[in-house]
């Protein structure tokens, strides 16, 4: 990038990094997720719940590294709505298998 | 309530909220997208939170630790879906040059954090021993 193109206020570094805090808290829960997971042994039903938190943590790695990408422009578009509800959903997802992991 | 169903629908038809409005600087739209990941952030904190007390506190009494983990969730879930809703209505609130909309959501989610964070110092300090 340029320094003519560039944005005096960082906003696409400070964005991207945003993305990047998102991932890694997205990373850690998922981690937990597994380590709950596999703590009663590998029954079927734990298997299921390790897949279903991999599967909600790549969704979200996916939307998260589209907007990386995104923000290599001077002046990024912005978020799109089917991106914020896929960060949403995964999210909610990962809660609901964390409470389905209780019983 | 009303104000919620039709946000509600924003979410599922996003082209919509391109069709309202100008389209406003991209500096104010990525401001709104940081803010939308912090309450994503805040909304994770909380459903790791909920992992952690079913993880590292399992001396405490299943229902307690049923119960406390089931608030964090519930919180984050909350906490997601709040964030998705405050950042959809931001957006057509910048397209339309209307006034941002205010919330009382940081209220009661701090005053949750707090009622869990005491519950959480009762139970250790007196259900301890409870197995």
């Amino acid at each position: 990038m340029t320094a003519e193109g560039r944005d005096p206020g960082l906003q696409p570094e400070r964005t991207r990094l945003a993305w990047r805090r998102t991932t890694l808290s997205c990373t850690v829960v998922a981690l937990l997720a597994v380590k709950q997971a596999l703590h009663s042994g590998a029954s079927p039903a734990g298997i299921v719940a390790v897949a279903l938190s991999a599967l909600a943590w790549l969704g979200f790695l996916l939307v998260a590294h589209r907007r990386v990408l995104g923000m290599g422009t001077a002046r990024p578009q912005p978020l799109s709505a089917l991106g914020a509800l896929t960060a949403g959903a995964c999210t909610v997802a990962l809660a609901v298998f964390a409470a389905a992991m209780l019983f | 309530m009303i104000e919620f169903v039709q946000s509600l629908r924003l979410w599922f038809a996003p082209q919509r909220i391109r069709e309202e409005g100008d389209t406003p600087d991209y500096r104010f739209s990525l401001a709104n997208e940081r803010t939308f990941l912090a309450w994503i952030r805040t909304a994770l904190a909380l459903i790791g939170g909920g992992f952690a007390v079913d993880q590292f506190l399992p001396e405490l009494v299943w229902g307690i630790r049923a119960g406390l983990a089931l608030a964090l969730l519930a919180a984050g879930v909350l906490c997601a879906l709040r964030a998705i809703n405050h950042w959809v209505r931001c957006e057509r609130a910048m397209r339309r040059g209307e006034d941002l909309p205010v919330s009382r959501f940081p209220t009661l989610l701090g005053l949750a954090v707090a009622v869990v964070a005491v519950a959480m110092v009762v139970v250790v300090l007196f259900g301890w021993e409870g197995r």
